[in-house]
């Protein structure tokens, strides 16, 4: 029996949200060359909410979504979704790239989105941001901004939507 | 979902490989649009093209493609080869099998040389045109060809188009009027009787006509045939004249086209016979993109054989919400 649990409600979601739009402007001591690049599929809807915050809060940032599932290193393992084609209409070159995913795992699709943001300019510094930081990393990359750390086993599976985290 | 394999006819996709093969060519056609227009996802991967026929655009979209997913290529030059020495079809796939392929691109004059390969071989093997038999790739750059300039996703529900020309010999004509069948299109063919394959009747089109003049008005893609210079000889049409009045797309007949309407053609053109006006000025002739996109649709064929999760993985390997 799969036992659901949820960790953060749809108001836990806005705040840690919030939170993280202003530690976005905070780092980088304002907006200067800062977009925001949600990995497909899961990352496009929080870099979207993170945009709308961030505008809010400052002034609009380019949003954009980048598919990573060219560039993993365990291709043959995930399918590649219809619909998530990558979306870059602006320049990378010289921007400040916060790459936004909903849950981070084991790093390979961060790496497989770097590699892929690479491909389209030099950017001056990419920044990672995740609502939900899940451990078991397999490679040596560590988020900037966090909406929750999450200590998860492996056989559990995280899902993190506008509405909440629930853990099963 | 039992994998394909290899790619010899797009009757064995179905409606739902096909939708899957264009969902990915929307990846592959951003892929091509970047100014470094290279992915990794096929390092370390070897295609060798196999090429019984001559061909130029075919061959090097598939060699293009290949490469653009960064897969290793190797060409196989008939004519410099063994088999002038003697040594039969099978041995050389074998030999060349042997020395780490994953895929063969196979052209051939025969029909069914392709699925013969297959079965010699562990390989992937991608029809890439036997005989009159089948084109499956040209079929599905078409039909993304399609889907891409009406802008619409998923099938094709509700179109109607024509082909036209001489269907009987075109190995063209089948794989698309069967690819844009599954799609949910409305095919018309429309041919001298002469150039009408045997099996027109029952299966093979929605309906069929010698006058191009009674449909042209009321579909949505006109698909013109090349128009074989050797079926003169052959006595299958009188003259390349009168074919063109009755067949050809001429200015009366782009004049009476919907505005709307897309112009098909596989190339090579011939040039005053099946098309009579510079479709350059046609503002519905999408023949360049057909080649551009052909691209893309072959760089989605080999990572779906090759590559993708189609091939090896069942749904539940997939975590969850899990940054795999």
């Amino acid at each position: 029996m799969v036992v659901e649990k949820r960790v953060l409600g749809s108001d836990d979601v806005r705040r840690a949200i919030t939170r993280m739009a202003h530690e976005v402007i905070e780092r980088n001591r304002g907006l200067d060359g800062v977009v925001l690049v949600g990995i497909q599929q899961g990352g496009v809807w929080l870099a979207e909410l993170l945009g709308a915050e961030i505008a809010r809060i400052e002034h609009a940032v380019p949003v954009g979504a980048v598919d990573a599932s060219l560039y993993r290193d365990d291709i043959g393992l995930r399918p590649v979704a219809p619909g998530s084609v990558s979306d870059l209409s602006f320049d990378v070159d010289d921007s400040t790239v916060v790459l936004v995913d909903d849950v981070l795992y084991t790093g390979r699709t961060v790496r497989a989105a770097m590699d892929a943001v690479g491909d389209y300019g030099r950017p001056r510094a990419v920044q990672l941001a995740v609502l939900v930081d899940r451990g078991h990393r397999e490679l040596p990359i560590r988020p900037d901004f966090v909406g929750k750390n999450l200590p998860t086993s492996t056989e559990e599976d995280v899902e993190a939507t506008v509405d909440g985290v629930i853990i099963s | 979902m039992t994998p394909t394999r290899s790619l010899i006819t797009i009757d064995e996709l179905g409606t739902d490989g096909i939708i899957r093969i264009l969902d990915l060519a929307d990846h592959m056609a951003e892929v091509n649009r970047r100014p470094n227009p290279k992915v990794p996802a096929l390092r370390g991967r070897t295609v060798c093209s196999v090429f019984f026929e001559d061909s130029t655009r075919t061959r090097l979209s598939f060699e293009t493609a290949a490469k653009r997913l960064s897969a290793d290529t190797m060409t196989f030059a008939v004519s410099q080869s063994s088999l002038s020495k003697g040594e039969s079809l099978r041995d050389t796939i074998e030999t060349i099998a042997a020395m780490g392929v994953d895929a063969f691109v196979v052209r051939h004059r025969s029909s069914g040389a392709p699925l013969m390969i297959d079965a010699w071989t562990q390989a992937s093997v991608i029809n890439a045109g036997d005989g009159w038999h089948a084109h499956p790739t040209q079929g599905l750059l078409d039909a993304y060809t399609v889907r891409n300039s009406l802008g619409r996703s998923g099938g094709l529900e509700g179109l109607r188009m024509a082909i036209v020309g001489d269907v009987k010999h075109s190995r063209v004509a089948r794989s698309t009027v069967a690819a844009m069948r599954l799609l949910g299109v409305h095919v018309t063919v429309v041919a001298p009787r002469t150039l009408l394959p045997p099996d027109v009747g029952d299966s093979f089109a929605d309906a069929v006509t010698d006058r191009l003049d009674d449909v042209i008005g009321n579909i949505d893609v006109l698909y013109l045939l090349r128009m074989q210079q050797e079926r003169m000889n052959e006595a299958l049409v009188p003259s390349l004249r009168e074919y063109t009045s009755r067949f050809g797309l001429t200015a009366e007949r782009a004049a009476a086209l919907s505005p709307q309407a897309l112009i098909m053609h596989p190339g090579p053109m011939n040039r005053g016979v099946e098309i009579a006006v510079d479709p350059g000025e046609l503002p519905g002739a999408v023949i360049t993109k057909q080649v551009t996109n052909g691209i893309a649709v072959r760089m989605a064929v080999l990572f779906d054989l090759l590559g993708s999760g189609a091939a090896t993985s069942s749904p539940d390997l997939i975590t969850e919400g899990g940054s795999l």
